[in-house]
């Protein structure tokens, strides 16, 4: 973010023109031989410094095991989205048990209601067990939408079984596969909007950026413009208009357009800014003197300059694009059931009442955040580290 | 925020708790290495501690400081001279620290003496002594000052704190003392936000900032460093004044041997935070002990006064000793839109600029309110032949036009009007009328040498693909003739062949220009620009560089175009000088007619503000001022 | 200074009209008229409308006229006679319904903007003065969680813990016998004991966002050699860093001051809806999903245009306290 050391206040110049400073400098910084440093490209000294950034280690960490989840959701659900078992409506999460001479097992459970409170009840057998282990046969999936398998990495090991690890549903279905499930749109959706609004902001911002003048100025005004207008009312009025009887992949298709129509203006403004930057600096004005042609200019001489940037404030935006998809969906908006994100899975939590007798059913959100904070994680750690030559920061 | 009274009660209870620091930290006078020290520094460390390691600026260092003398700290960046100065009043930028030693001083001639460095940085006894005792002025003031404060306001503050005077008081006491610093129209300046002054006039609030509260100590860490020559020249002769004036101490703090040898008394010349040498300033500049020192100066221009000799005699009037008649005895002119030409150069150009304009629009008027176009001349009107083989040194303060006048050479700008008549022997061609494409083959046979040595090496390529660029794209070279080429290069500006792989940050200032020079000489070209080439580096890398330069021009044969606003490097090593002012070109001619005998006003007032490097002809020569029409130009905003 | 102020005001209008078309052009989106969608909606349940009547109200609204004259009815109407249309859904005019819920709304963004301040403008402050402290990395973990969650879920744990451990009822601003007595001391005392929570919850992700700015802000400026300068001069710390770099610090804080009322009328329509709060957010989900256009459109306009004017404000104030701006120099 900002400087938190200062060079030693002695050089008038923010460099030391003298000494061999700066390659020693960075020797200690990164705990790497001369050099290697020396001829390290800019990706390898971001990665360096970026290595350095705990929490981001932790947040990199944590997506990357989300998306493998996300991908392979078939493998990692114990059930399929659309098996549930009527009976067990809100059933509470079950822990699994375990001993050496049995493995991991739950007792099963039989629901009822409360006469009085119409409250679910839910008697434990503890007589019988349900048997629990790894790469069990269970509800059949197609494995990245084209392998057909049926092995679940953990689950009942009798298929009929039904086992709830994070509760069930109003419809006595699995919270903990449909999370899973979920997680392939609700991740999905912040990469595919953001994509598309760094297209726009790319477009757009590097118009501006690139043609000054009258041009900007009108793009400049578009955007403030845009940013004035309240977000959340513009995408239920968007959203509004995607006709109810469109198929989920329409929807899904039109919301993430409807999110990243809104989320193109800062991205544009970003870039903007950092290639009015960057067209200033002398090495730009160097290799135009070079004779090197434009398109060359942008692509081999600019791009790389701010691309780390870019995609530092990319990362940034996936994350409120998750949130905007969950909200949303949340108000019955964006995505609706059969659909299975997580916003969708929250529309189940909507009131105080249902929350107070089934307080698992916010555990989606939960994902939510776990997601968006390490997605902020990264984009801060890269963020920090994306200028890997100017000043620490 | 605070009411009168409550302030001046949080004043005293400060006072007090100053009185009991400062009582702690008293020392016995006998403790003073020399009698008539004012500050008596011993085994001062100050070390900066960060992530990327430890570096010890301040090495533990002695320093004695005589009362009502000049003590000049010189030294390259790097070398500590700074952090020492701020360790005085422990106002070393995060996250420096001192570790160590003792700083006495003793700020009344027979006082008690005070050991500053046992005080603590946050505590009320340093504080009684900062902006009381002992006064600081810093390099950048439009940094050093906030912006959004009024100057009658940050001045003010010091008398808040270290006085009892009434608001009304302090506001004719400030008033004042910028008539003291001499800036004009004071009543009214005193309202003024630092934006709306000149470079020269923030300085001058600022040394009236640094000298309301009258110390006894004033510490000016390099002062003049960002202002231009003859600005400099006026703060330099200010602060010579006020020192006298107001019998103070000075520390100054400088890069400059120039300076030193103008100003200082007793000279500290320090290198990696150790002291190397110490003595009186005739002793340091002719009898150097130390051989960085002595490095140091061989690294200056030998070169005496430019306007007459010192006179031994000097009975009437040492000061205003006028220059010598120029034998052609015209009269000096100050027509800045008149250029005075000396003799023509008799061999062939290069390069014939003819009646050369550059304007720009700029936009003034506020964020919102009415925008009136305005035009800026930044090159009005310049004839300037560039002979071939020679060098021609381009000289002017900030904002002359010099720097405009070399991108429209190099056709970075588009000039608005006017003829670059480039002949290389096959015919003159008009480089100012050529299409971009026309122009690609000219692109190698002009070239630059930028001035920073940071920003102008795109961080993200190799030094080979910086270096190589130009023939990449022009088809001319490639694979491993191309690499064969980009390190014979290196070798040819003194870099080492296996070089070519590392990218522009394993390399120092001076390496990195080389790494400029290289990729402009790339090309072979026959015309090299180099625009302040030299300005950033530190003196002795500057003068491995210039070697460098001189070296190539008579090996390659080339032509150079050396733009620079420090006269003594463009006198060491230009066969012809023109001088910019405005964007006017107000004289030219061979430089050492040039520097001997000047014709124009605005180029003796320049010369004349250069500091001259030998303490024995200090004040023997005439400042003299230009001023075409009497306009305030100092008033007009250096922003 | 006076001339600045006419002119970014007079820069405003051209906004406010775009602005103006925008909100039309939303609220025209959903496929099909809200004449079809509520005759077909009435007959569902049996009834039938005049046809007469309809068609008066075909000419009234201008539903078969092009999009410029049906905006040009539309704005005239609210320009000449502050008439919003009708809502459908309600049957009554939407300035009654906009009107009897605006006070709340405002009411409630200008707590949250002044808890958002008190909170979060002290600890970035505190952050960037002892950075790299364990209080400055707890504020940063705790600021990149707040930043995290979505202000539905907080409305709904907060709501769940005052519900299950204070035994508050969280619906609503106002307890049951309050709702609909008259104003008075009890009212208002009861009204502000509802108000925290959606305060919290609508502030929660501004705050921390304030936070990171302004420690990001205050790092820049506090290392500045103006602050050096000052504390050269013998100023103690705390006035030093008052006096300067917290007010150049606060200054791109200010600007930005404008931007931050959109994001609490996006918080405030998902929080009102999950507590139930009789703002103008659930009124315009409940427009927008049942097309009710001009209740919808006459919502955004008139939060589009807080907006705007908060943003002049912001920047005449930025100009206000720096000289700058107001000299055209930054």
């Amino acid at each position: 973010m900002t400087s938190q050391t200062q060079l030693p206040p002695a050089a008038p110049k923010p460099a030391d023109p003298t000494g061999t400073g700066t390659a020693d400098n960075l020797d200690t910084e990164t705990g790497r031989s001369r050099s290697e440093v020396t001829s390290a490209p800019q990706w390898k000294l971001i990665w360096w410094r970026f290595r350095r950034h705990r929490l981001a280690m932790i947040g990199m960490v944590i997506l990357v095991m989300l998306y493998v989840v996300a991908l392979f959701a078939g493998f990692f659900a114990p059930f399929n989205t659309t098996s549930y078992s009527g009976q067990h409506a809100y059933q509470p999460p079950q822990i699994p048990h375990f001993s050496f001479s049995e493995g991991f097992y739950v007792h099963p459970t039989t629901g009822a209601t409360d006469p009085e409170t119409l409250a679910p009840v839910f008697t434990e057998d503890t007589s019988q067990m349900v048997h629990l282990g790894f790469f069990v046969e269970g509800d059949p999936y197609r494995l990245l939408g084209v392998i057909d398998a049926n092995v679940h990495f953990f689950g009942p090991e009798d298929p009929g079984e039904r086992w709830y690890a994070l509760g069930a549903d109003r419809g006595g279905g699995d919270l903990l596969s449909k999370i899973i499930y979920g997680s392939q749109i609700s991740l999905s959706i912040g990469l595919v909007g953001v994509a598309i609004s760094l297209l726009l902001g790319l477009i757009l911002g590097g118009i501006s950026g690139y043609f000054g003048g009258a041009v900007d100025t009108v793009l400049q005004r578009i955007i403030e413009l845009f940013m004035s207008i309240p977000t959340l009312p513009l995408w239920l009025g968007l959203a509004a208009a995607v006709p109810p009887q469109w198929g989920p992949m329409q929807t899904y298709l039109m919301i993430t357009v409807i999110l990243s129509l809104v989320g193109w203006t800062s991205l544009a403004r970003v870039i903007r800014g950092r290639l009015l930057q960057t067209r200033g600096e002398d090495y730009v004005l160097a290799a135009r003197l070079d004779g090197v042609p434009t398109g060359r200019i942008i692509f081999r001489h600019m791009l790389p300059s701010f691309s780390s940037h870019i995609i530092a404030t990319v990362s940034l935006a996936v994350p409120a694009m998750i949130l905007s998809e969950t909200s949303l969906s949340f108000l019955g908006l964006g995505l609706r059931a059969p659909a299975v994100s997580w916003g969708v899975l929250l529309q189940n939590a909507q009131s105080v009442n249902v929350v107070a007798t089934a307080p698992w059913l916010i555990l989606p959100g939960v994902a939510v955040v776990l997601a968006v904070v390490a997605f902020n994680f990264v984009g801060d750690g890269l963020r920090d580290s994306a200028d890997p030559y100017g000043k620490r920061s | 925020m605070f009411s009168a009274r409550r302030r001046i009660r949080e004043r005293d209870r400060a006072a007090q708790t100053a009185r009991r620091g400062l009582a702690a930290a008293t020392v016995d006078a006998a403790e003073l290495s020399e009698a008539d020290a004012i500050l008596d520094i011993q085994g001062l460390k100050t070390t900066f501690h960060s992530d990327e390691g430890t570096v010890h600026a301040v090495d533990d260092i002695d320093l004695v400081v005589r009362r009502g003398r000049t003590t000049c700290i010189v030294g390259e960046s790097g070398s500590g001279k700074s952090a020492t100065a701020r360790s005085i009043l422990q106002v070393v930028d995060n996250p420096g620290l001192i570790e160590g030693g003792r700083i006495l001083f003793r700020a009344e001639p027979n006082g008690p003496v005070r050991d500053l460095a046992a005080l603590k940085s946050q505590g009320d006894a340093i504080r009684s002594i900062r902006g009381r005792e002992i006064g600081i002025i810093f390099q950048e003031p439009m940094s050093a000052l906030s912006p959004v404060h009024t100057i009658g306001n940050q001045i003010s503050e010091v008398l808040e704190l270290h006085s009892d005077l009434s608001p009304a008081q302090i506001r004719e006491r400030v008033i004042d003392e910028l008539n003291n610093v001499g800036i004009p129209r004071a009543d009214e300046r005193v309202d003024a936000f630092t934006f709306q002054l000149s470079g020269g006039m923030r300085q001058r609030a600022m040394i009236a900032m640094a000298l309301i509260a009258r110390p006894a100590l004033l510490i000016a860490d390099e002062p003049t460093t960002a202002l231009d020559v003859t600005t400099q020249a006026q703060i330099l002769d200010l602060l010579g004044e006020l020192k006298s004036e107001l019998s103070m101490t000075m520390i100054f703090i400088t890069h400059d041997l120039g300076v030193v040898a103008e100003i200082a008394d007793d000279v500290v010349v320090m290198r990696h935070g150790k002291v190397v040498e110490t003595g009186p300033v005739d002793q340091i500049f002719h009898d150097p002990q130390h051989d960085y020192t002595k490095e140091l100066l061989a690294s200056l221009p030998q070169r005496s006064a430019p306007l007459g000799e010192p006179e031994d005699d000097g009975a009437d009037r040492p000061r205003a000793t006028p220059p010598p008649e120029p034998a052609t005895a015209v009269e000096v002119v100050s027509d800045p839109a008149r250029t005075l030409r000396h003799e023509e150069a008799s061999a062939r150009s290069l390069l014939r600029i003819r009646d050369l304009r550059m304007e720009f629009d700029a936009v003034s008027g506020n964020m919102f309110g009415r925008r009136r176009k305005e035009k800026i001349v930044a090159v009005n009107g310049v004839d300037l032949d560039i002979t071939e083989g020679a060098t021609l040194g381009l000289v002017g303060e900030s904002g002359c036009g010099k720097t405009t006048l070399g991108r429209c050479v190099m056709r970075a700008y588009d000039p608005t009007g006017g003829e670059l008549l480039y002949d290389d022997g096959s015919g003159a061609v008009d480089l100012a009328s050529l299409s971009q494409k026309q122009l690609l083959p000219y692109r190698r046979q002009v070239r630059m040498v930028f001035q920073d040595p940071y920003g102008s090496l795109n961080p993200r390529m190799t030094v080979r693909q910086v270096i190589g660029e130009p023939l990449r794209v022009a088809g001319l070279a490639k694979g491993s003739e191309l690499d064969d080429r980009v390190e014979a290069m290196l070798e040819r500006v003194g870099l080492k062949r296996s070089m070519a792989s590392r990218y522009p940050h394993a390399f120092s200032g001076g390496e990195r220009q080389r790494i400029g020079i290289a990729r402009a000489l790339i090309t072979a070209p026959k015309l090299v620009i180099a625009d302040e080439a030299v300005s950033a580096l530190d003196v002795s890398v500057r003068t491995q560089i210039l070697e460098l330069l001189a070296d190539l021009q008579d090996e390659l044969g080339l032509t150079y175009l050396f733009i620079s606003h420090d006269l003594s490097v463009v006198e060491r090593i230009c066969d012809r000088v023109a001088v910019m002012y405005y964007g006017n070109l107000v004289e030219e001619g061979p430089a050492e007619r040039l520097f001997a005998n000047p014709q124009h006003g605005y180029t003796r007032a320049l010369l004349s503000a250069v500091p001259v490097a030998d303490p024995r002809l200090r004040g023997t020569r005439e400042r003299i001022v230009y001023r075409p029409d009497e306009d305030e130009s100092e008033e007009e905003s250096a922003a | 200074m006076l001339r600045f102020t006419i002119h970014r005001i007079l820069h405003v209008i051209p906004t406010l009209i775009i602005i103006s078309v925008i909100s039309f052009f939303i609220i025209q989106l959903p496929p099909g008229d809200f004449l079809t969608t509520q005759v077909a909606a009435l007959e569902a349940q049996g009834e039938s409308i005049d046809p007469a009547q309809l068609d008066a109200l075909r000419v009234r609204y201008g539903i078969d006229d092009p999009f410029w004259i049906q905006y040009w009815k539309w704005i005239s109407n609210i320009l000449l006679h502050g008439d919003f249309g009708l809502s459908f859904q309600f049957q009554r005019p939407v300035i009654d319904l906009i009107t009897e819920r605006l006070p709340l709304t405002i009411l409630l963004g200008v707590a949250t903007l002044l808890f958002t301040w008190a909170i979060a403008l002290p600890a970035g402050i505190y952050s960037a003065i002892k950075q790299h402290s364990a209080a400055d990395y707890t504020i940063s973990v705790v600021g990149f969680i707040a930043l995290a969650v979505p202000n539905f879920l907080a409305a709904l744990v907060l709501a769940y813990i005052g519900f299950a451990y204070f035994g508050q009822s969280v619906g609503g601003l106002f307890s049951p016998e309050y709702v609909n007595a008259p104003w008075s001391l009890a009212k208002v005392g009861d009204l502000l004991e509802h108000l925290w929570i959606p305060v919290l919850v609508i502030g929660l992700a501004g705050t921390a966002g304030i936070i990171r700015t302004m420690r990001a802000n205050m790092l820049d400026e506090l290392y500045k050699p103006y602050v050096t300068t000052a504390r050269a001069k013998g100023l103690p710390e705390g006035r030093n860093i008052r006096k300067y770099p917290l007010r150049i610090a606060l200054n791109p804080f200010i600007s930005t001051v404008g931007w931050s009322i959109p994001s609490i009328f996006d918080g405030e329509v998902i929080v009102a809806t999950v507590l139930a709060l009789g703002t103008t957010g659930p009124l315009l989900l409940a427009a927008l999903k049942s097309q009710d256009m001009f209740l919808a459109g006459g919502i955004i306009l008139i939060i589009a245009v807080l907006t705007v004017v908060g943003t002049l404000i912001s920047d005449l104030l930025l100009a206000a306290v720096d000289p700058r701006v107001r000299f055209g120099k930054a």
